[in-house]
């Protein structure tokens, strides 16, 4: 138990996909304009990677090695048609909002990487967890980085504005800036700064 | 030919993938550590790029399109397959990518080695899906246009992570803060120069 513990909680913080990982940065830069936006494609990528992690470590005595990444496309491109299609049921708007990117979730590499790395060597069970853990990493600065774009860039939270009307009288002005994608790169660049000033034993040699 | 140095040149510096899309982020900094590997693994994405955007284009107007089958009998005028050109293009990209592995295993053994992961990861790197979204949505109307998107989509890709390479290179020598060495530092640099990239948006050749 002690095992699969780490394999979730590990992903969250010291081997977080987003941070130190490297992976999945593209969809995390273009969606957290607005915090919505970031939670629902959160909730899906939880979604794609559990049961593509579990699928291909079911499957991963039967395929060749050579054919594998296909094999692995195929299995996530199902996946995340049947996501678009559960979206486009039950939240129109948003799904309406987010667009190609639950498209782009089959290039986001921290699926593949994941598969490649841990479910074509694992029993289902922990890669169930280890499915679970990353997605809920990457959700978790998707959301940090979606919070503070909206918030500064914005100033409105999930659609509601929460900066006083007194602000704005007051000369405060929201930083068009931070919607622009750039902005997401430096937040994501100062998150990791953050965490690794916690973190020692994350920080990089020269 | 005027149109196609056009859209090449388009391609490199105003459309770039990286910068104006943000699109191939994953493996651009991962694999930016130094100028050798990059230069690697932006040959690759060019050659990728630039064999997989004229395959989709061929799939996507004789097969996928509305009235596309029309070539095979008159009666499949109203077909409309283009539901299917996610999957398809993937598995373009995918099959293209296992052989981009093979030749690259069997003829630069140490440039497959420092690539790792990256090179399998070749095929969800969004720049190459991409490429072809955006080959489908601009609806280039000949073959040598989508190639000439391609190849310059993956020139500009080539540019932005070596440009990217030589400035980490350059940076092992100056003192940063601690925690935001390696990978802190460059996502910053990488914001930087999007910013200084905004100035080529909106230029019109």
């Amino acid at each position: 138990m002690g095992k699969n513990n780490k394999l979730f909680t590990n992903p969250i913080n010291i081997e977080n996909p987003v941070t130190v990982q490297i992976l999945g940065i593209c969809a995390a830069l273009a969606i957290t304009v607005q915090l919505k936006a970031a939670v629902v494609m959160s909730l899906s990528v939880l979604f794609v990677l559990a049961f593509a992690n579990v699928i291909i470590s079911l499957l991963r005595n039967t395929i060749p090695s050579r054919i594998r990444i296909i094999v692995q496309l195929v299995v996530i491109a199902s996946l995340v048609i049947i996501v678009d299609q559960v979206l486009k049921a039950y939240v129109y708007s948003v799904s309406k909002q987010l667009s190609v990117f639950v498209g782009l979730i089959i290039t986001n590499c921290i699926i593949m990487g994941r598969l490649e790395a841990f479910a074509l060597g694992n029993k289902p069970i922990p890669a169930l967890i280890d499915g679970i853990g990353n997605a809920s990493g990457y959700g978790l600065i998707l959301i940090i980085v979606a919070f503070f774009r909206e918030l500064l860039g914005s100033g409105t939270l999930w659609g509601f504005p929460v900066v006083p009307k007194a602000f704005y009288n007051f000369g405060y002005a929201d930083n068009g800036l931070m919607i622009l994608p750039p902005m997401a790169l430096i937040t994501v660049g100062v998150i990791i700064w953050v965490q690794r000033a916690n973190v020692k034993e994350l920080i990089e040699e020269k | 030919m005027q149109e196609l140095l056009d859209i090449f040149v388009k391609s490199i510096f105003i459309d770039n993938m990286v910068f104006a899309y943000f699109l191939g982020m994953c493996s651009y900094l991962a694999v930016s550590k130094t100028v050798e590997t990059s230069t690697g693994l932006g040959l690759a994405v060019i050659f990728v790029l630039g064999i997989t955007v004229p395959v989709d284009y061929l799939i996507q107007n004789y097969l996928l399109a509305k009235g596309a089958l029309s070539w095979i009998s008159p009666t499949f005028a109203d077909v409309d397959l283009s539901f299917l050109s996610f999957i398809i293009f993937i598995a373009v990209i995918a099959s293209m990518v296992q052989l981009v592995e093979m030749i690259v295993e069997k003829f630069a053994p140490a440039l497959y080695s420092s690539l790792g992961i990256f090179l399998p990861l070749i095929a969800v790197n969004c720049a190459i899906l991409g490429g072809s979204l955006f080959m489908q949505e601009r609806e280039y109307t000949s073959i040598w246009q989508a190639t000439s998107f391609g190849l310059g989509s993956g020139l500009g890709w080539f540019l932005a992570i070596v440009g990217l390479a030589a400035i980490r290179e350059k940076i092992r020598y100056s003192n940063v803060p601690a925690p935001l060495r390696g990978v802190g530092i460059t996502f910053i640099v990488t914001g930087l120069m999007g910013i200084a990239f905004m100035t080529f948006m909106g230029i019109k050749l």
